[in-house]
């Protein structure tokens, strides 16, 4: 009974760590490289022998980086900001007033969210050159809530049709008109829901790359992972590995950070659309 | 004043009518009761008196005025619901004063308000707990107080005790039949439950798939059905139906053949019915007993029931249908001894085919 305990036990704890590190480290080797430059690069340590922090400072002087971080979190603000306004709105009416075709309207933004980023790129590319928003901060808000509302409002309808249709007449008996409904009695209760698609929302505008990079032309304009794909060395044929790593490292914090701390929250809403409590 | 007054009041969801036309007056002041089987249509007929579903046809009048198109607010009605819907993240003493903040009444209207209903249902010290907090009949008195706090004209109540345990039940029934009484206002209350419905209502309005069986009050529904449906709802255990041949009928009784041999001469105006018609005569359980003559029926006791301060009788008669009999104390007979059981005429219904009933000429 008991070696095979042990062994269970063993066995359990060897894949907890199988999972961290293929988790975590590609993360940690970033943090060791952003430390390091020159050839020292290219050699394979697991420890950190010195704390350097010139590819930091670099990473600023060389280019508008701090221009950069601001253009992705306004961006990356805005598009939560608009799409769980635009989802809870839209949640409130696919969830809780019913009217012909509400079912074939949300199959079909649940479609939308199905199409690659690629195939939409080019009708795209036309439709901010006509609404005059190339290579503006706009145009990537635009942009981005194509691929955040779809989810957004998705989850939303879900947890919001979860709650009891009594709470929302016992407003109305109370004199609340549907607006009041909605910020008064169903936001309060759907913190969870908000908080978990309003992350998901902000790490999807903050990572996203190949619209900022097709609707952006000058660096000024350039959010994050643009701007980091696109920095140069000092020859053509070399690439600023420690400037990089130390770029990424810097705009992959503030993810871990905010998720440290909606971390609850999160799982909270992503279960209690399913299982109600 | 509060009067309500339904006229020709329809409800169909979608193509499906589950409303056929109820007209229905309610007088101020007056405590109607719906009551029905489950899935007649009570709740619905109550929300649409509440403003929360649309009426298809129809007029619906709140003090005279036509209030179909109105919003639930507008018509002064508040309403409880069966499972309390206390709004969860405010206080007791918020989800009490939601309704009045909304209607932008004066900080210190708001408070005092909350605080006399909150007096009335002896809520005071939980006026800053959460919902969660509660226990279920605690939550129901606050789902009554945010009720009361708004003053309505009428107020309606689906099934409000139903999520109690019994002992619960009988305390809030007495509650609410107090406030009743205390803020003399019109009340509408919806239940399934006939005790709820025969000691609360002024009226009672029996429903049946969406129509109207019986207006009347408790007494007189249970002493004067309409017809067998209401015979066979009011009153516990049911009434029982015997199935009897007529053989003589005038204005002052109708004389049917018993099962088993014997014959009695109900005391109902029979004016309408001919010797040869089949007739169901209906007995409450509480009328029949043991005894002799030609007014009974033959039977076997298959079952017996002691409650403690009655007892039921269940006796197979000669046509094979089930007697039940009720009568106070300690049951005196036991299982599968035979019983006569006597019918007394004046306590006999009488249900033509159609399922109507002839006037009763004994109280
Ligand atoms: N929103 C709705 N859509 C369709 N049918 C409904 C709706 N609400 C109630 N019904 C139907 O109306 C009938 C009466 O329901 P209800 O009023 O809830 O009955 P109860 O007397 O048990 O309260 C039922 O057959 C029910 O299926
Ligand atoms: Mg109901």
């Amino acid at each position: 009974m008991n070696p095979l305990k042990l062994l269970k036990a063993i066995g359990f704890w060897l894949l907890v760590v199988v999972i961290v590190v293929y988790a975590v480290f590609p993360f940690y080797y970033a943090i060791l490289s952003s430390m390091r430059s020159g050839s020292a690069l290219f050699q394979v340590v697991l420890l950190p022998e010195h704390f350097d922090f010139s590819n930091y400072i670099a990473v600023f002087a060389e280019q508008p980086f701090a221009r950069n971080i601001l253009n992705s979190v306004i961006v990356a603000v805005s598009v939560v900001a608009v799409s769980l306004f635009l989802g809870v709105t839209a949640a409130y009416a696919l969830g809780r007033v019913s009217f012909r075709g509400r079912g074939a309207l949300l199959l079909m933004i649940l479609a939308v969210s199905m199409f690659p980023q690629v195939a939409v790129l080019s009708g795209m590319f036309e439709l901010i050159r006509r609404l005059g928003l190339y290579n503006s901060l706009p145009g990537l808000i635009l942009a981005n809530l194509i691929l955040t509302l779809p989810f957004t409002v998705w989850v939303l309808t879900t947890f919001m049709r979860e709650l009891p249709k009594e709470l929302e007449e016992a407003a109305f008996v109370d004199g609340a008109s549907p607006w009041i409904v909605v910020r008064r009695v169903f936001l309060p209760l759907m913190w969870p829901a908000l908080v978990t698609t309003g992350l998901l929302a902000f790490i999807a505008a903050w990572n996203e790359f190949l619209f900022a990079l097709t609707f952006t032309l000058s660096n000024e304009q350039r959010t994050v992972p643009v701007a980091i794909a696109l920095i140069t060395g000092a020859s053509q044929h070399e690439l600023p590995w420690g400037n990089i790593m130390a770029a990424s490292v810097i705009v992959t914090l503030p993810l871990v950070v905010l998720v440290l701390i909606f971390q609850r929250k999160i799982v909270a809403g992503l279960t209690a659309g399913a299982v109600k409590g | 004043m509060a009067e309500v007054i339904l006229k020709d009041i329809r409800k169909a969801f979608g193509r499906i009518e589950t409303i056929h036309g109820v007209n229905l007056s309610i007088l101020n002041k007056e405590f109607v009761v719906f009551v029905g089987p489950s899935g007649c249509g009570k709740s619905t007929l109550l929300r649409l008196i509440a403003g929360l579903e649309d009426i298809s046809a129809g007029d619906l009048l709140i003090d005279g005025t036509r209030v179909n198109e109105k919003t639930p607010k507008d018509r002064g009605i508040a309403m409880v619901f069966q499972s309390y819907a206390l709004y969860p993240h405010m206080t007791v003493y918020e989800n009490m004063a939601f309704g009045l903040e909304l209607a932008k009444t004066s900080k210190e209207t708001v408070d005092s308000k909350v605080r006399g209903a909150a007096k009335i249902l002896e809520l005071t010290p939980l006026l800053d707990r959460l919902p969660k907090q509660l226990s279920g009949g605690q939550r129901q008195r606050v789902a009554i107080g945010r009720a009361i706090v708004r003053e309505p004209k009428v107020f309606l109540f689906d099934e409000p005790l139903s999520n109690l345990d019994a002992a619960l039940r009988v305390q809030m029934r007495i509650e609410i039949a107090k406030l009743h009484s205390d803020m003399g206002a019109t009340m509408v209350y919806v239940t399934h439950d006939q005790v709820e419905a025969m000691t609360l209502a002024d009226k009672i309005v029996v429903l049946n798939s969406g129509n109207v069986e019986q207006v009347g009050a408790p007494l007189e529904l249970y002493h004067h059905p309409k017809n067998l449906f209401v015979a066979g709802f009011i009153g516990s255990p049911q009434m029982n139906f015997i199935d009897a041949e007529v053989l003589a009928a005038d204005a002052g009784g109708v004389k049917v053949a018993l099962p088993g041999g014997g014959s009695i001469v109900a005391k109902v105006a029979g004016g309408a019915l001919h010797a040869k018609d089949k007739v169901k005569l209906g007995v409450r359980p509480e009328h029949l007993g043991p005894g002799s003559g030609e007014a009974t029926i033959p039977g076997n006791i298959e079952f017996v029931e002691e409650l403690g301060e009655s007892h039921l009788l269940y006796v197979r008669t000669p046509d094979k249908k089930m007697l039940t009999v009720r009568a106070s104390g300690d049951a005196p007979v036991e299982t599968s001894q035979s019983i006569s059981v006597a019918i007394p005429p004046e306590a006999c219904h009488v249900f033509a085919a159609d399922g109507s009933a002839c006037r009763r000429l004994a109280a």
